[in-house]
Parts: C-alpha cells; sequence; structure tokens
C-alpha cells in the first residue's frame, strides 16, 4: 500500500545538519570566528544592523556567521531577536551635528566651514583586486608595523554645524521644526497605514532593503519621479544616545552609536502657499551604510511629492508601493514561502482547469 | 502502526532559555489579544495589529503563530496541519516551535486538540465547541486581486461596496460559463464584511458557517487579524442561477475508502497513473484504524 510521504521532522533535521556542515565547509581551513566577522567585515555588520533594525555589532556579526554569510538571512535573524527585547522607551532625538565626525562631504559648496573630510571611502579606488590581500601572513606582520609615512589620523574634526544649515540662515531651503509634543512613530509597535507619517516612513525605509532603495532612488534619477537632487552633506561617525530616566528628569548618556546622515539638496519651484526654496531629503542608517542613506534621502523626497503638490506618476512616488514591499524580511519570506506545499490549492485549481476543459470540449463535439 | 498521537514536551522548554512562553513577550501577547478581542466583536473585518517578528519566515505561518503564541496556555493541546496533513514539514516545523517554545501536549488528533494551527484547509472531522482553529493567511484583503491599494480597500469595505466582486465572479460566468475562483473562494461574514477565507479549497467553505469552533485568521506580514466567531454565518458569494459548488471527484480515497473529503492527486509514475488520498491524515488514519478501510 503506497503511504503518501510528505517529508517530516528528520528530513528537517537533515536539512539542519547538512547546513551546519556547509557553514563549517572544509575542515582544513580555521573556523571563522565571530571577531573577525565584527572587525573584518565591518560594512556587511552595518548593513545587517541598519536592516536588522537593531544596533549591536556583535550580534550582527554572529547572525552573518550563522547564515553563512547570506545577508539577508542574517538580517532576519537579527530582527526575529530583536522583536523579543522589552521597550524602556525612547531616546532623545540623536544630535548628528554633535558628530564626532569621521567623513563629511558636500557636493554643494567647494569649501565649507570646518571643510571636507573624506574619510574611508571606496569613492576614488581603482577597482582593482589587489592580489597582496591574499597573502595573509604578510598582512599580520604590516599591522603591527609603525613605520613608513602615515597618511591616515583617526579622529575627524569633531562636531561640524551641517551644510543645510548655511541654506536655512538665508531661507534657501525649507526649516525642519522637530514636533516635541508629538510622540515618535514606531512601525514596530503600530501598524502601518496610509497616508504614513514622516517619521513612520522614514523608519520603514531606514529598515528597508537597501537594493531596493538603491533602485528606486536610481529611477529617480532618470525621470521617474524626478526631483532634482544634490548631495548637500553626508557624514559618518559616532553620536552620543541619551536617554532622560523618568526618575531623573534630566538626559543621561548611554552609549555612542556609528552613523551615515544624508542631507539631500532638491529643486522646488515654489506652489500657491510655499515660496521657491530648496526642499530635502533624509536619509539615515547605522554604521557606514553611505549607499543606503543615499537611496533612502531620495526615496524620502520622492515620496513627498504631495506634499509639495507634486504630479504622482512614478512608482518611487507612491507611497503605499514603497513602504509596504521595502522590507526583505517580508519580501524573501512570502517570495519563498512559495517553495511550502500547495497541493491542496492545485488540486481545486485543476478541479476547474479540467471542468473548463470538459466543457469546451463537450461544446466543440456539439458544434 | 500505533505510534502514541500525542507527545509532552516538559523537558523541551529548557531549551529555549531567554524566551518567553510561547516566545512572544506578554505585552506583545496582551496587543494581539486585544486585536482578537476586536475581531471577533465584528467578524470578518480585519484588524491592523503591529504583528512581531518572528523567527520562522514571512509568508510560512507567522500570523497563524502569533495568535496561537498569544492564546495559548499550558493546559492547551495543539494540533499544526498544512495542506490537511500532520506531517507536511512547515507543520512539523512550527508543531515543533510550540512544543519547544511553550512545552504545551500536541497532538494529531482533531477531536483532541484544544486549538488548531491550520494552512490551507479545514480538518474534516466536524469542530466542536471549545475548540479553536487558527488559520494561516497570506492575503487577506479578498479585494486585494481587483484593487492594489489598501486605502481604497478599506474605504470599500466600509461602504459594503463589494459590487466589483460579483462583477468579476459575473465576468467569470460570461466568459466561462462557471466562477474560475478555485480556493480562497469570498465570503460574507455575518451579512456584513467580504472576508478571504484564506486559501482553503472549496470544498471547506461550508464548514465556515455555522461553525461551534472559535475561528481565527492571523496575516503576519500584511499585519492583520480577523475572526469568526462560533455559530456566525458564513455564506460563500454566488448567484441564484449559479448556486456555490465545491470540488468533486470521481475517485474515493485509496487508503481508507472515504468518498466525502478533499483528495489529494498523486503520481504514480513516469506513466503518469494517479492515486487518490485524503488530503487530512488524520481523517485517513482514523477511518483506518476503525476498520473503515473499503
Amino acid at each position: 500500500m503506497y503511504v503518501a510521504v510528505k517529508g517530516g521532522e528528520k528530513a528537517i533535521d537533515a536539512a539542519h545538519e547538512l547546513v551546519s556542515k556547509d557553514r563549517r565547509g572544509d575542515a582544513a581551513v580555521p573556523v571563522l570566528s565571530v571577531d573577525q566577522i565584527e572587525h573584518q567585515l565591518g560594512l556587511a555588520v552595518d548593513r545587517v544592523m541598519a536592516e536588522g533594525a537593531l544596533y549591536d555589532r556583535r550580534l550582527a556579526a554572529l547572525a552573518i556567521k550563522q547564515a553563512a554569510g547570506d545577508l539577508i538571512e542574517a538580517i532576519f535573524l537579527l530582527r526575529a531577536y530583536r522583536t523579543t527585547l522589552p521597550r524602556f522607551g525612547s531616546s532623545e532625538p540623536v544630535d548628528t551635528a554633535a558628530m564626532a565626525i569621521a567623513r563629511r562631504i558636500s557636493a554643494i559648496f567647494k569649501d565649507i566651514p570646518g571643510g571636507q573630510f573624506l574619510g574611508p571611502t571606496f569613492d576614488y579606488s581603482h577597482r582593482l583586486l589587489d592580489f597582496a590581500l591574499e597573502d595573509e601572513a604578510a598582512q599580520n606582520t604590516a599591522m603591527d608595523d609603525t613605520a613608513g609615512e602615515d597618511h591616515a589620523t583617526e579622529a575627524g574634526p569633531g562636531a561640524l554645524k551641517p551644510v543645510t544649515a548655511i541654506l536655512e540662515r538665508d531661507g534657501l531651503i525649507e526649516g525642519e521644526a522637530a514636533h516635541a509634543d508629538r510622540p515618535v512613530g514606531d512601525i514596530t509597535r503600530v501598524p502601518p497605514t496610509y497616508p504614513a507619517a514622516r517619521d513612520a516612513r522614514l523608519q520603514a525605509l531606514a529598515r528597508g532593503d537597501e537594493g531596493f532603495l538603491l533602485s528606486l532612488a536610481y529611477s529617480t534619477q532618470r525621470g521617474y519621479g524626478r526631483n532634482h537632487p544634490f548631495a548637500g552633506e553626508i557624514r559618518s561617525g559616532h553620536v552620543a544616545v541619551e536617554i532622560v530616566p523618568p526618575e531623573l528628569g534630566f538626559a543621561i548618556t548611554i552609549g555612542e552609536i556609528e552613523l551615515t546622515e544624508c542631507q539631500m539638496v532638491n529643486q522646488f519651484k515654489g506652489s500657491a502657499d510655499k515660496p521657491p526654496q530648496f526642499s530635502r531629503g533624509y536619509g539615515l542608517a547605522f554604521g557606514r551604510s553611505e549607499r543606503k542613506a543615499m537611496a533612502m534621502a531620495l526615496v524620502d523626497r520622492a515620496l513627498r511629492a504631495a506634499e509639495f503638490a507634486e504630479e504622482i506618476t512614478a512608482p518611487a512616488q507612491d507611497e503605499e508601493f514603497v513602504l509596504s514591499h521595502a522590507d526583505n524580511v517580508e519580501a524573501s519570506g512570502f517570495v519563498q514561502h512559495l517553495k511550502l506545499p500547495h497541493y491542496v490549492d492545485f488540486q481545486a485549481e485543476l478541479d476547474v482547469l479540467r471542468r473548463l476543459r470538459d466543457e469546451l470540449s463537450l461544446r466543440e463535439a456539439a458544434e | 502502526m500505533n505510534a502514541p498521537t500525542t507527545k509532552t514536551a516538559a523537558s523541551a522548554a529548557s531549551c529555549t532559555n531567554g524566551y518567553n512562553f510561547a516566545y512572544l513577550d506578554e505585552q506583545s501577547k496582551r496587543m494581539i489579544r486585544r486585536a482578537i478581542l476586536k475581531a471577533v466583536a465584528i467578524p470578518g473585518y480585519q484588524v491592523p495589529f503591529a504583528g512581531r517578528e518572528m523567527p520562522l519566515p514571512y509568508g510560512w505561518g507567522t500570523g497563524g503563530i502569533q495568535v496561537t503564541a498569544s492564546i495559548i496556555g499550558r493546559d492547551d493541546v495543539l494540533k499544526v496541519i498544512d495542506q490537511g496533513a500532520d506531517d507536511t514539514t512547515n507543520a512539523v516545523s512550527i508543531r515543533k516551535f510550540f512544543a519547544k517554545t511553550a512545552g504545551v501536549r500536541t497532538t494529531t488528533k482533531t477531536a483532541e486538540a484544544s486549538l488548531i494551527q491550520t494552512r490551507h484547509r479545514i480538518p474534516e472531522t466536524p469542530l466542536q465547541a471549545g475548540q479553536v482553529i487558527v488559520f494561516q493567511v497570506p492575503i487577506p484583503e479578498p479585494l486585494r486581486w481587483l484593487e492594489p491599494r489598501e486605502t481604497a480597500t478599506r474605504r470599500m469595505h466600509a461602504l459594503g461596496d463589494y459590487g466589483p466582486m460579483y462583477l468579476k465572479l459575473y465576468e467569470d460566468i460570461a466568459r466561462f460559463g462557471r466562477v474560475t475562483t478555485a480556493y480562497d473562494f469570498p465570503t460574507v461574514v455575518n451579512g456584513r464584511y467580504l472576508m478571504s477565507p484564506s486559501p482553503i479549497p472549496r470544498l471547506d467553505n461550508p464548514k465556515l458557517d455555522r461553525s461551534p469552533a472559535l475561528q481565527l485568521f492571523g496575516a503576519g506580514r500584511e499585519k492583520r487579524i480577523y475572526a469568526i466567531p462560533p455559530h456566525t454565518t458564513v455564506k460563500s458569494l454566488d448567484f441564484e442561477d449559479h448556486p456555490f459548488s465545491t470540488e468533486r471527484w470521481s475517485h474515493k480515497c485509496a487508503r481508507c475508502g472515504a468518498g466525502d473529503s478533499y483528495l489529494d492527486e498523486l503520481v504514480m509514475d513516469d506513466h503518469g497513473t494517479r492515486r487518490y488520498v485524503c488530503s487530512d491524515t488524520d481523517y485517513c488514519d482514523s477511518r483506518l484504524s476503525a476498520g473503515g478501510r473499503r
């Protein structure tokens, strides 16, 4: 008697074992340590923290190791951990003007107060494979070697006023007022509704998939919701995180996090109730996720189309479309759920299809 | 053959140090329970809730898992099915998840379960008063394929503007002579809200109507919960001259001989030989052990 085999417990256990084996790879190669990932794959850690929406370098590194380098899987691991953490409250807004700068550039003024700081960037490197990196023994000794000229200084210039403040002083760019009376939205605690408030929108973008936002941002540059952007300022560095415990009533610093912030300056020709002035798109991401921060800023500005009475024609301007598809944990899960069995639904489809075909052949026979 | 159908997982709870009973923290559970209460109070209405990330992927039952995690207690006996079967990989995985994080008893017997989580089926054995069935829902919005925008569909529900859905069914009949929606067939709950029954086959739709069990629906990715309280009317959409119809087979189950159950079609060999067996494994097994073999 044939018994339908539908998989089961043993198969799952075996699959998990195979994953562990694959992750470990060739036993002759030393195990990759979480420390090594944390310190030597820092940009991967940054991305996992940003989209995992949890600032913890160690856990992000662990997630990357567990996911065998699959960053979306690592993001998922971190999210599923984050969601169980209790919420004590919200921090004070971080003051990016007080950032200890590691990198700060502006594309709109040649010289800016405090200067331009290139910092660590791939921007001006020639993308030639550096075969010297294969020689690990040499790198271990080179690190100890303090001889030779050192162009790089670790510390940047410290606190610098944002470039947009220069425009703001002359009224050339829209002002940005905080709503101190309004609690900050949290899309992980309040289900999304449309139209979304800008805080909820920015949170969704900050957690959104870098690739998705990058492509949307790119589409605005190619005419699908064009908004004439300039990179007003991009800065990376550490900022202090402060909270106000209710029993103290004043702010205390609980730690430092590394952030990348992008302020896009966009054209705005003015409307009936607003004078012509530059408008803003804002991007902020954990770590040195600069591509993400820039893409986010472009998409943020595109999503403000209605606010500026601009015609909404392109996908990047469509809030519901962008926000409901930006989350890669949701997207990855739902795309891949097609792997789950659908026998029952397929059987129902077969039933309908067969009846349609039967009726068609009956009709044809009758004709 | 006579393997125990009920397992205790008392020792398993210790492997999940650092996580709360049934994984979710109590605040999250309270929030979800509030959404469930609202859903029960407004049958068929989709209540938005702040769905949490779960350690299982979206689309694999996170809505159902959150609902189950929020209402499960230590004395519950849990049954999990996928495509009607207890032994499909995803059902195994979810059952293990609760055995591990809640340490509750699990079962494959429909009649023994106090709580049943399901994907794509309703058990053939009629549900009883006091039982709760939790459906995993991929797309909670029955109007989604007619209107992609949530802002628009919520307005349609508010106004009871279900004309476009009837129009879709009418167009099917005009073009094909029948409604071509094979599964996830739209229903009206309590004479008010249009509701997706989740992708269950049409054969299961009548089981929703006036069921003595509480029926809860969770959509994790879409962050919606809805419910059918016990003894509530659930009507599948149709027209007087084109009444709602379910799937039919010219076969009986090759294992237990049942002629009333939903059948899986198995392709036996390269020549396309088919065999049909119950999709509900518990139903099939219990008929076999009761000597119901044809």
